[in-house]
């Protein structure tokens, strides 16, 4: 038998001005997590609103992890690993890529905006790609502004 | 008054199908009522909600509500019975879930209202007259209860002890968890902790599902209108949408055993919260493609997956209710659908 009682949690909250963008990574062990790592060791400089979670896979990364991050204050979600073919499990990222694109289904029909979402493919040795891309999602979600699950 | 246990049972926004499951237990309803004093089930007994107020707190023993909280009147309902029982079971999936009342909360309460009392073809109304919480006529004020924006579980309402999923729950669960209760009752026995899922299954609805099931993958989803499926093989391996894989387990796989995908009203299956997500996670592994155009061809068969995922557990969506118009992205093409 199992219970399901769980006390809800609930994002911080914020006045208008002091928002800032809060975006969740989720990086592959492998390849995206060391190519953040590379970026960090060659001094590149990336968006601080965006907070890395490694995962072993972006496999790993359960669709239920984005809805939590976004029911939590997340305004925008990255998820990255290895590139097609790459994958240090054979196929994770396969799955990875399907599961996004049903997610994004959801949650547009959740009524949010499907681009607060990205699925992006960083090697270990591209660090200024993974600068790039937390630059330009701070940038996309700077744009639409501060999410509000259920409401 | 007898000193036999006393027993509620109260529906608040739900079809009446889990009263009727309660006399699908035949005549083990006679021996329910040689055990209880039943002391209010308005659509069995006549005991009227002042005669609930006119209780002590904890008077009741065993409280069985089913339905989801819909209006002020819903709620108040929830609140009443929780202070006059000592076990407060939501039972049914619109109680534990929020069912199919919940999906509603993919639109707003203008939509809804204006749907069911104007604008649907079988409505006529062109003064676009709307439920009033207060009328005042020359009789005197008629008041009703206030229609909330948002559908609710009863946990989200007030503090719940047991959960008994289902829509509508199993006559043989029901009889299962009534004779546990007698048992406990009977001979002070401990009661399960708190929170525990009763009358259903530990695993998932697949686990026991009739069919045969090879993980095939699929290069397109159908759906059920379109083809006639297989009678021994997967329903899932057929392309067919079916919600086993992230339904909790329970029913005896009732659907599926007459060729009726899982839609999946024992909720989410155990150590999971959300269904939905879990679903995703099931459906993205059995879809045969690599290539990202190709996915979105596939995944174009999958009409509604708000509506399809969270057909049963709404209430309990990570995401929901779902944000109509705003900034967020779009949700206005659901309104009034």
């Amino acid at each position: 038998m199992t219970t399901t009682t769980e006390a809800p949690l609930k994002p911080p909250e914020v006045t208008a001005a002091e928002w800032r963008p809060r975006i969740v990574a989720f990086l592959c062990n492998w390849c995206s997590y060391t190519g953040a790592d590379l970026a960090g060791i060659s001094r590149i400089q990336w968006d601080p609103s965006v907070s890395i979670v490694r995962v072993m896979c972006s496999g790993r990364m359960d669709p239920t992890f984005v809805a939590k991050a976004f029911s939590m204050g997340a305004d925008g979600v990255i998820v990255s690993g290895c590139h097609p073919g790459d994958c240090h499990y054979q196929e994770g990222n396969y799955k990875t890529l399907r599961r996004v694109h049903l997610l994004k289904r959801l949650i547009e029909g959740f009524g949010i905006d499907p681009s607060r979402i990205e699925l992006v493919w960083v090697s270990a040795s591209e660090g200024d790609q993974w600068a790039e891309t937390a630059n330009e999602m701070a940038a996309r979600i700077r744009a639409l502004g501060p999410l509000e699950v259920g409401s | 008054m007898s000193d036999k246990p006393k027993l509620a049972l109260y529906w608040a926004a739900s079809c009446g199908g889990c009263e009727i499951a309660v006399l699908d237990i035949k005549e083990k309803i006679l021996d329910v009522d040689a055990f209880f004093d039943v002391v209010f089930w308005p659509v069995a007994v006549d005991f009227k909600v002042k005669d609930v107020e006119a209780m002590d707190d904890d008077e009741i023993d065993l409280c069985l509500f089913n339905g989801a909280v819909r209006t002020s009147d819903n709620e108040y309902m929830a609140e009443l019975l929780r202070r006059k029982s000592k076990i407060l079971v939501a039972f049914g999936s619109c109680a534990c879930e929020g069912c199919i009342p919940a999906l509603s909360n993919t639109t707003t309460r203008d939509a809804t209202l204006n749907w069911a009392f104007a604008d649907s073809p079988s409505t006529v109304n062109p003064d676009r007259v709307m439920p009033q919480t207060r009328t005042e006529v020359p009789v005197g004020v008629l008041e009703l209860p206030e229609f909330y924006e948002t559908v609710y579980a009863l946990d989200q309402i007030t503090d719940v002890d047991y959960f008994v999923p289902g829509c509508p729950p199993q006559a043989h669960q029901i009889w299962g968890v009534l004779e546990a209760v007698i048992d406990i009752l009977e001979n002070a026995k401990p009661l399960p902790p708190k929170g525990t899922v009763l009358g259903a299954g530990d695993k998932t609805c697949c686990d026991e599902c009739p069919r045969e099931r090879k993980e095939k993958k699929l290069k397109g989803f159908v759906r059920i209108h379109e083809v006639i499926p297989d009678p021994d093989q997967c329903l899932l391996d057929q392309g067919i949408v079916c919600m086993g894989p992230a339904t909790r387990s329970g029913c005896g796989g009732l659907c599926v055993g007459v060729g009726v995908p899982c839609r999946g009203c024992y909720g989410p299956a155990p150590n999971s919260k959300d269904q939905g997500t879990k679903m995703i996670a099931a459906l993205a592994s059995v879809i045969d493609s690599d290539d990202p155009e190709e996915i979105d061809r596939i995944l174009d068969g999958i009409v509604d997956p708000v509506g399809t995922f969270y057909r049963f557990s709404m209430a309990h969506a990570t995401l929901g209710p779902v944000t109509v118009g705003a900034g967020n992205g779009n949700g206005e093409s659901e309104a009034g659908s």
